[in-house]
């Protein structure tokens, strides 16, 4: 039995991951900032299979990370695998007329996902993953996101150097680099080849947990898109509109 | 995966549809100039779960349980879980569900809607009788919680999403012992061996179908094989299903012409050569083998294709299948899977419901052009003179009179129509 904080409960990729777990029987303890949906969740996951323990909280109250970390591992005894999967999908024109709203939401995407890591690294005890959802956005600033782009850089370089930090302890950081998603936020849109499903994503993710990978392009292909994208010379890549 | 706001046999294509995804059963319904319809996973073959000129209502984001009994095999969900997400979660629990149409991708939403039916109508009826309650949202931003018994029931149960939307619906399961069906495949050479296999296997068999070889003429018409099953008892296993496979393109004319359809119908026939052979099978092959090649409905090409699904009456069923299978078997227009099933005699929960006492017979056709249309004109006109009925969840194009044939009950269904509600079927055949 594998014991699971989800954090970001809520969130497309974060409930279908909890599904593919809750098949094998797992404790999971979900923390998400709206009730209602966190009940509706739960409830959810306990019928595919899971024990099920829910906190609510909003990943921008750093104060109460400690309190939902402390009540987290009273429920589940210790903890397996922690997945951070909170976060927003910012409007960069909102972004970008407001000081204000792009410190908002560089707090939601990067600083509390930061926070949430280093008390994590202090309490997982090997063996263990700390699984943390960045984006393949964070590999190269783009002008379409650059507020959320530049988040989930600091998410994929903070992550990066912990793994450095805690190799050979037992416990593994893997950073997942999703790319197009189709969730309910986006299901009105057309969708072209490279749009995958949660359910594809939550997928690779229990792979890459189970094989303790560092660093998961989800699906695989965007591994291939983001060399190219990174790789573009930088008086190039300046006049692209991505 | 259906392209969004598309039915599955890819015609009609809407031409101004817009597309609203619920994310939340408690979300408010939009408002605005358009009409509303639910759409589930667009399994429904032709227009019913379209809404051309007005707005979709996709329920897929709605998947969540809600609540499992274990001990009386009862399930709460939202309507925008599959059939399939739902054996998943109840048959490791000893559960099954107590109809199940052949596809598992369809939502337990669809399933109401459409009233659907399976092989076991002659024991357990159809979806509706199973349902214990659902709740359905109005446009007048009411919710109401639905019982069997009360008005709103009936006229939801069949009711093609037209009465508003279900959020949420609480099922009755049935118990098994496991996933293995212990399957029978008996030859027949005519439909009179048919009828007689139907009557002598509605007693000891749970479920029954046979399939129909509908380009066989003369003394061979209505030749096919009989299928029935039990649930098979303790201690019975099988072969696993494979991983399935897939059309990942569009080919670009229909795989299913006149040039396949014969031999493809005659070694269908052919294969089993012993009148009677038995096996074990599991449940997805034997329940959902079409289930098993993801997106088959591109098999039939860009232009799509068309269903025909008729229910006829006990007293005339004999002659009008034999008319209707000769019928195809002239025009050459033949199916790759012809259906015959005998319903049980039972009172459907719905007021629209489609399955009724007596025999049903499936029949797809790739969308040829008028020919294609003309047929199916003239096989309507034999389903009408023997009293029988169309199932709107699998039509594209029958006329108003020919569905108001069908739904002796109409009236009683109209005055629960929730006004804000329609769909590109509905305007159809209400012309």
């Amino acid at each position: 039995m594998q014991r699971i904080l989800v954090i970001g409960a809520s969130s497309a990729i974060a409930q279908a991951t909890a599904r593919e777990y809750a098949q094998g029987g797992a404790r999971l303890f979900l923390v998400a900032r709206d009730a209602n949906r966190l009940e509706t969740i739960a409830a959810d996951l306990r019928v595919r299979g899971a024990t099920v323990d829910a906190h609510v909280l909003d990943a921008n109250d750093i104060a109460g990370h400690a309190a939902m970390l402390d009540a987290a591992w009273a429920a589940l005894g210790t903890v397996d695998l922690a997945l951070v999967a909170h976060g927003t999908l910012p409007d960069q024109a909102e972004c970008s007329a407001s000081v204000e709203t792009s410190l908002k939401e560089f707090a939601t995407n990067g600083t509390s996902v930061i926070a949430l890591c280093i008390a994590l690294a202090q309490r997982l005890q090997a063996p263990a993953t700390l699984a943390v959802i960045s984006s393949v956005a964070g590999d190269r600033g783009r002008a379409s996101n650059t507020l959320y782009g530049s988040a989930k850089a600091a998410v994929t370089a903070f992550t990066s150097g912990l793994r450095q930090a805690l190799n050979g302890s037992g416990v593994n950081v893997l950073t997942i680099k999703p790319g197009f998603v189709d969730t309910p936020m986006t299901a009105a849109f057309k969708k072209g080849a490279l749009w995958a499903t949660p359910e594809q994503v939550a997928r690779g993710i229990v792979r890459a947990v189970a094989k303790r990978k560092s660093v998961a392009y989800l699906p695989g292909f965007w591994w291939g898109i983001m060399r190219v994208i990174t790789h573009i010379p930088e008086f190039v890549f300046r006049r692209i509109k991505l | 995966m259906a392209r969004k706001g598309e039915s599955w046999g890819r015609w009609p294509r809407p031409a101004d549809q817009a597309l609203h995804a619920l994310q939340r059963r408690d979300e408010a319904l939009p408002v605005g100039e358009r009409t509303l319809l639910a759409h589930g996973q667009g399994r429904s073959y032709g227009d019913s779960c379209l809404n051309d000129g007005g707005r979709l209502l996709l329920t897929r984001g709605l998947d969540h349980f809600l609540h499992f009994d274990a001990e009386a095999g009862v399930i709460t969900c939202e309507a925008g879980v599959t059939l399939g997400e739902v054996l998943s979660a109840v048959l490791p629990r000893g559960w099954f569900l107590p109809v199940t149409p052949g596809t598992r991708f369809a939502t337990v939403g669809g399933a109401l809607a459409n009233d659907v039916h399976g092989k076991n109508h002659h024991r357990n009826g159809s979806f509706g009788d199973h349902v214990l309650a659902f709740e359905l949202v109005r446009s007048d931003g009411s919710r109401q919680l639905v019982r069997p018994g009360e008005p709103l029931f009936a006229a939801t149960v069949g009711g093609l999403g037209l009465t508003g939307v279900v959020s949420w619906l609480q099922l009755k399961l049935q118990r098994v012992v496991g996933p293995w069906m212990a399957v029978e495949s008996v030859r027949f050479e005519g439909l009179a061996d048919f009828f007689a296999l139907s009557a002598e296997s509605a007693g000891t068999h749970e479920y029954t179908v046979a399939w129909v070889d509908c380009l066989a003429r003369g003394k061979a018409l209505g030749r096919g094989h009989f299928l029935r099953a039990n649930h098979a008892p303790a201690g019975a296993s099988g072969r696993l299903p494979g991983r399935g496979l897939s059309m990942p393109v569009t080919p670009p004319f229909a795989l299913v012409n006149r040039l396949t359809l014969r031999p493809f119908n005659t070694l269908y026939f052919q294969r089993q050569q012993a009148r009677s052979r038995a096996s074990v099978q599991h449940y997805a092959p034997y329940f959902y083998p079409l289930d098993g090649i993801r997106d088959w409905n591109r098999m039939y090409g860009p232009r799509g294709f068309l269903q025909h699904q008729c229910v006829l009456p006990p007293s005339t069923a004999r002659d009008a299948v034999a008319a209707l299978l000769g019928e195809i078997a002239r025009s050459g227009q033949g199916s790759f899977l012809a259906v015959l099933k005998e319903f049980g005699d039972r009172e459907a929960p719905g007021l629209m419901s489609f399955a009724r006492p007596g025999t049903t017979l499936a029949l797809d056709f790739p969308r040829a052009g008028p020919s294609t249309l003309a047929l199916l004109d003239r096989l309507d006109a034999i389903v009408s003179a023997a009293g029988g009925a169309l199932y709107p969840a699998k039509d594209a194009r029958m006329s108003p009179a020919m569905f108001r044939a069908g739904q002796p009950r109409l009236e009683e269904f109209i005055p629960h129509l929730d006004p804000a509600f329609s769909s590109s079927f509905w305007r159809r055949v209400m012309e």
